[in-house]
């Protein structure tokens, strides 16, 4: 039986943009296609998985996490390089030990992990700070100054800290992950903020907020989803750009996440985070995120196998 | 589904009589488009007009129903492609594989497990909806004993798969009365199931080779009469089985494409040996489109997560999830520990009981019912203010319980620090908390 088949036509295309310096640097971005609708379009590029690692060492991380990295997260530097050895594309290093409201270290402590990560490693890597505007405006930028030219790319960029962290990215050439609270129209007014001041197109990527499995999870999905639509199919040219996801620190720090073996009828402890972990990925890949920042190298080895099964 | 107003106004009398409660045939027309009016509200309306809106209104997708009485779910009955164009409304099946030559260790442990596994979450209860009975011994006596032990054991939907129709009969005599799916119809054996299914009028899943296959498959079942089908078009390879739930639901809601116009069944046994891969490539198929999916097994640190997936995938994106206004005891608090208040946004309550949690700080937390708005919006809204967080803390008696009484408000609302102390008198200290939630463990920490 012939089967007329419905196929739209788009209207708009995913920027392409490139991360990171050196041999290890990658594009993302430059789909045609709602994710994974290859009949209707191509997904040039792979999406991309990163592992997060941090500046202190972590005190309540679950220990399934402990197991992979705690005899080198005392030293960033070697923390980065076991993620690389575990097949990650990029680093995301959360500087938590900055926050103003914990241990409150300054620029100076973020520098000096901050080369010794990049001195490390040759992927491209993230500089993510605590959401904290006022802080995240001095220490990243600070990092910003120290790795100039890296390409690195630097987030959160909120709304109220655009303008240093735009001008940071600007002045010493790195990508701002422009990131707004779920919510598809903040997120285009923040690349309009930074386009206007000066940001160019190549130099941005959107972090919409993930919210974790069971947490929120839904609304960040359905802005994804909607953030494709307007940029594949209604030309909004402020969304075509590549989204990337900060979706393990927010499984991570669930309680169902941290329970161990049995408890409340969740099963192994083990296999449960790392669960917990794929599906909020599979989630947000089928929703079009083309950056993912992971915990756990097992989710990693699984969400980079199915991606690109479904890519090509 | 899908008649503009304009379009179902041609189909009117247009003669303005005002008899439904409207003044003009147009407006009532906008309602019908709206789902805010009934057609039989109108007393002149055409027998035609009344067959064609009742064709146009019916779900482009059927909705089957599995099961009988408490253990019944439904599937199917989806109008949209993206939730976010209104809402998708049967949550995606989960059925449990038991198949007649597992042990009985394994076959025990697995109906325990079916039973025992289910969760409380924002006042639903989650739970996996069916046991699926495989044949795989080609005997037909063991697989009706296996069937009957499922009927007895469980009280949820049963699916019974099986190649022949003599066997598959075997099935259906043990569990008829439960009202289970027939698994699978193929091109080799359409006649023998499909008589099976409309004698004792079961739902039958009808499985192809491709998306033509099976489309030939499903127009031939309903030219029979068969209409409570659900399909499967055989293809186990992941991206093959992405694409085609895909093409099938856009066939179905865009195209109004009869042979597709059925929940899809996704035996996700089939795709992959890992336990792990299996689940996550249920997660994607469960976000995209799958009526029913059969895992091998239901496992806490599995089933847990793709039921909190389907909550979240289901939720109507058009109502905000409420939390019941109380006050709620984290991390076991005594006399000591202070208050945290918020609005019962259910996100918010999620965000902010989780990090209350993550902080092992032992305290209290004040949800008030701000009709699921946000903190901010519910404070602009008038509905998270001194006065009401006051009254609702002086009436829920806490006070009683403790010895040194402290709340913390909202860094978003701090402006309400004032109406509040006023409200709940000089006993108690008012403190003005961080504006994130992420900040609560390192605040209350330092709090002590």
């Amino acid at each position: 039986m012939a089967i007329d088949l419905p196929k739209r036509s788009y209207t708009g295309v995913i920027r392409e943009i490139k991360v990171g310096d050196g041999d290890k640097a990658f594009t993302v971005g430059g789909g045609t296609c709602f994710p994974f609708y290859t009949f209707e379009g191509q997904m040039p590029h792979e999406a991309r998985m990163g592992i997060e690692i941090w500046d202190i060492e972590p005190d309540d991380w679950a220990d399934e996490l402990k197991e992979v990295y705690s005899d080198v997260w005392g030293d960033p530097a070697a923390w980065a390089k076991r993620a690389v050895e575990l097949g990650a594309d990029f680093v995301q290093l959360t500087l938590v030990g900055t926050n103003p409201n914990d241990k409150d270290l300054g620029p100076e402590h973020a520098v000096e992990v901050a080369k010794k990560v990049a001195d490390a490693v040759d992927v491209p890597l993230s500089i993510w700070g605590t959401a904290d505007n006022d802080k995240d405006a001095i220490v990243i930028k600070a990092v910003a100054e120290a790795l100039e030219d890296r390409r690195l790319m630097l987030g959160p960029v909120e709304e109220k800290n655009h303008k240093q962290l735009g001008a940071a990215a600007l002045a010493y050439k790195h990508i701002v992950v422009a990131s707004s609270p779920i919510d598809i129209n903040l997120a285009k007014q923040l690349n309009v903020l930074l386009t206007n001041l000066g940001v160019t197109p190549e130099n941005i990527l959107i972090d919409p907020t993930t919210g974790g499995l069971g947490y929120g999870l839904e609304y960040s999905y359905s802005v994804m989803e909607r953030a494709r639509a307007a940029a594949l199919t209604q030309q909004d040219d402020m969304l075509q750009y590549p989204m990337y996801s900060n979706l393990g620190t927010e499984v991570w720090k669930t309680k169902e996440a941290k329970l161990p073996t049995d408890e409340m009828n969740l099963g192994d402890a083990k296999s449960r985070g790392i669960l917990m972990e794929s599906v909020t990925a599979s989630c947000v890949l089928a929703a079009g995120c083309d950056m993912l920042v992971l915990r756990h190298p097992e989710t990693l080895k699984i969400i980079r196998d199915m991606a690109e099964k479904l890519r090509v | 589904m899908g008649l503009s107003g304009i379009q179902i106004f041609q189909l009117l009398p247009k003669t303005n009589c005002k008899e439904c409660g409207v003044p003009t045939c147009l407006a009532f027309a906008m309602n019908l488009a709206a789902g805010k009016a009934e057609l039989s509200q109108c007393p002149y309306v055409s027998e035609e007009t009344k067959a064609k809106l009742a064709a146009d209104s019916a779900p482009p997708i059927r909705t089957v129903e599995i099961g009988t009485g408490d253990g019944a779910f439904k599937i199917g009955g989806e109008t949209v492609l993206f939730r976010h164009e209104k809402t998708f409304y049967n949550p995606t099946g989960l059925a449990m594989l038991v198949a007649d030559d597992e042990s009985e260790e394994s076959i025990s442990a697995k109906l325990k497990r079916f039973n025992d596994l289910e969760y409380i979450r924002v006042g639903l209860t989650l739970k996996g909806d069916a046991v699926a009975v495989k044949c795989n011994s080609g005997d037909k006596d063991k697989f009706g004993k296996l069937a009957e032990r499922v009927k007895a054991e469980t009280k949820g939907g049963i699916i019974l798969i099986a190649d022949s129709p003599e066997i598959m009969a075997a099935g259906v005599d043990a569990c008829k009365d439960r009202k289970p799916l027939l698994y699978a119809a193929t091109a080799d054996n359409a006649d023998g199931m499909g008589a099976l299914a409309k004698e004792h009028k079961l739902p039958l899943a009808v499985k192809g080779k491709d998306l033509e296959s099976l489309a030939e498959l499903t127009k031939k079942f309903k030219d029979d009469g068969l209409n409570d089908l659900v399909i499967d078009p055989g293809l186990r390879d992941i991206k093959e089985s992405l694409l085609a739930s895909i093409h099938i639901r856009e066939a179905a809601i865009q195209k109004k494409f009869e042979p597709f116009g059925y929940p899809t069944i996704v035996p996700a046994f089939e795709m992959a040996d890992n336990f792990l891969v299996e689940t996550t490539y249920a997660s994607l198929l469960l976000a995209k489109y799958a009526g029913l999916i059969i895992l091998s097994d239901f496992r806490g640190e599995s089933l847990f997560n793709l039921l909190l997936e389907r909550l979240n995938i289901f939720t109507d994106p058009q109502r905000p999830m409420k939390t019941e206004q109380k006050i709620y005891e984290i991390n076991n608090p005594g006399p000591d520990s202070p208050i945290l208040a918020t609005s019962n946004f259910s996100l918010t309550y999620f965000l902010v009981s989780g990090e209350i949690e993550a902080s092992k700080v032992p305290a209290y937390l004040a949800v008030l019912d701000t009709d699921g708005l946000s903190v901010l919006t519910a404070w602009a809204a008038g509905k998270f203010v001194g006065d009401l967080l006051g009254d609702f803390i002086n009436k829920s008696g806490i006070k009683d319980k403790l010895e040194k009484k402290n709340i913390i408000i909202p860094g978003q609302a701090a402006i309400i620090q004032g109406d509040l102390e006023e409200e709940v008198g000089p006993d108690w200290a008012v403190h003005v908390g961080p504006r994130e939630s992420a900040y609560i463990p390192a605040y209350l920490k330092k709090f002590g």
